[in-house]
């Protein structure tokens, strides 16, 4: 496999990503640099951590890097987490950047004190921090329940406060959704991008096809994180598998974003060609300014969320038939 | 009365969701079945996920419908998570 973590490279553009990921020979994982400068979203070094924590070290190498910001990846504990010597030795410190390096959570007790601890990390107004811890509590808890992951999650966050923005990524190298929605909804999950389209879907679950759910489960985590990106208008992408829905930026200029059930109707970009992820990403850009009160949020979540159940339980019934 | 304490057992922020599936079968669950109304108290938890509030009510309403509102009240629920629960109440009750 290799990766390249080139110059630019955020959720905007992720195709850049894309076009730098080789998942063949899966045996190695060749990691290459911009060679002046390496800025990428946190949301891919989970992905390269993800790949990297399947081999051995020795099987994992780096170029030399050059770039002026290289020590980033330091910091953001990539060479750690791969068990690798960082070519860094001196302790930078930008007072622009706050961040949560690259975490492995393999169990919720982990998970639970991730959460309590990355709100101080990320130096958050608290009044802000419910829509991020609600964020990593749902997705982080589905990596643990539906993934069969034997690494666990893998998270990474930042803040910048220059664009008051928390880029946060989640990510693990387990069964895909696809397979994780296979036994129930295999109709629905014949390709990587369809699994994800309807894995967005409120009310959808893995483990059931009832509504309503089991009694642990739902269906609603991905929905509800989805709903989250669109309200604060910011950026949000699944990859998994071949597959990649990406929402796109609303405007926001326009007052009032509609929430909608089916992941279709968003603007979005999407592609089921993608070089193959064994395993699942979900990346979010949170706009911090954007985000009103947490409840606030919820509301408008709660309409959309009761609509859609609605419109389900109608689509049901029996219709009058006219001959 | 019952009084369930939630702050307890999930801390300030409530998402460890094998928590709240045993509070609904240790605590929730045995009390309704013996006819006992119960409090959720949530005094100091600022928030919550769905998930938890689905693996702590979500089968009780369907055991016992929206009856079940006659005998489980939430105490001290902040705004975040009077949301939550309302939004699993409508999805519930609505299926």
């Amino acid at each position: 496999m290799k990766v390249h973590l080139s110059n630019y490279a955020y959720l905007r553009n992720f195709s850049v990503f894309l076009n730098g990921f080789d998942p063949s020979d899966p045996t190695k994982l060749e990691i290459t640099t911009n060679d002046n400068w390496i800025a990428v979203h946190p949301a891919i070094l989970t992905v390269v951590a993800a790949l990297g924590l399947n081999l051995p070290s020795e099987n994992i190498t780096f170029d030399e890097i050059t770039a002026r910001s290289g020590y980033y990846l330091d910091r953001m504990g990539l060479f750690d987490i791969l068990h690798k010597p960082s070519p860094f030795t001196i302790a930078y410190h930008e007072a622009a950047w706050r961040f949560i390096p690259l975490t492995q959570i393999k169990t919720q007790e982990e998970q639970s004190k991730f959460i309590s601890e990355m709100v101080p990390l990320l130096h958050l107004d608290p009044k802000k921090a419910d829509a991020i811890k609600y964020t990593v509590g749902e997705l982080v808890r589905n990596v643990l329940e539906h993934a069969n992951a034997p690494n666990g999650a893998i998270v990474a966050a930042q803040y910048s406060q220059k664009s008051n923005v928390i880029r946060l990524g989640i990510c693990d190298t387990g069964m895909g959704i696809k397979s994780s929605l296979a036994h129930t909804w295999r109709g629905r999950a014949q390709d990587d991008l369809s699994a994800i389209k309807w894995a967005l879907v409120p009310g959808v679950s893995g483990t059931t096809m009832r509504e309503g759910g089991t009694a642990e489960n739902a269906g609603a985590g991905l929905f509800f994180v989805k709903s989250i990106s669109m309200l604060t208008r910011d950026y949000f992408v699944v990859y998994s598998g071949s597959g990649v829905y990406r929402l796109l930026k609303r405007r926001s200029d326009v007052q009032s974003v509609r929430l909608r059930a089916d992941p279709d109707e968003d603007k979005h970009a999407e592609t089921d060609s993608a070089p193959f992820f064994p395993g699942t990403l979900v990346a979010i850009d949170i706009s911090v300014d954007k985000i009103e009160e947490f409840a606030s949020l919820l509301e408008a979540i709660r309409m959309a969320y009761s609509s859609a159940v609605q419109a389900r339980r109608k689509a049901r019934y029996k219709r009058p038939r006219f001959i | 009365m019952k009084t369930i304490i939630i702050l307890k057992r999930a801390g300030s922020f409530a998402e460890n969701k094998d928590v709240a599936r045993d509070i609904r079968l240790a605590q929730l669950a045995p009390a309704l079945a013996k006819g006992e109304e119960v409090t959720l108290d949530f005094n100091g938890v600022t928030g919550a996920t769905q998930s938890f509030i689905h693996a702590l009510i979500s089968e009780l309403i369907r055991e016992y419908g929206d009856d079940v509102f006659d005998r489980l009240y939430f105490k001290d629920c902040s705004q975040t998570v009077q949301q939550i629960i309302n939004i699993v109440a409508d999805y519930m009750e609505e299926r």
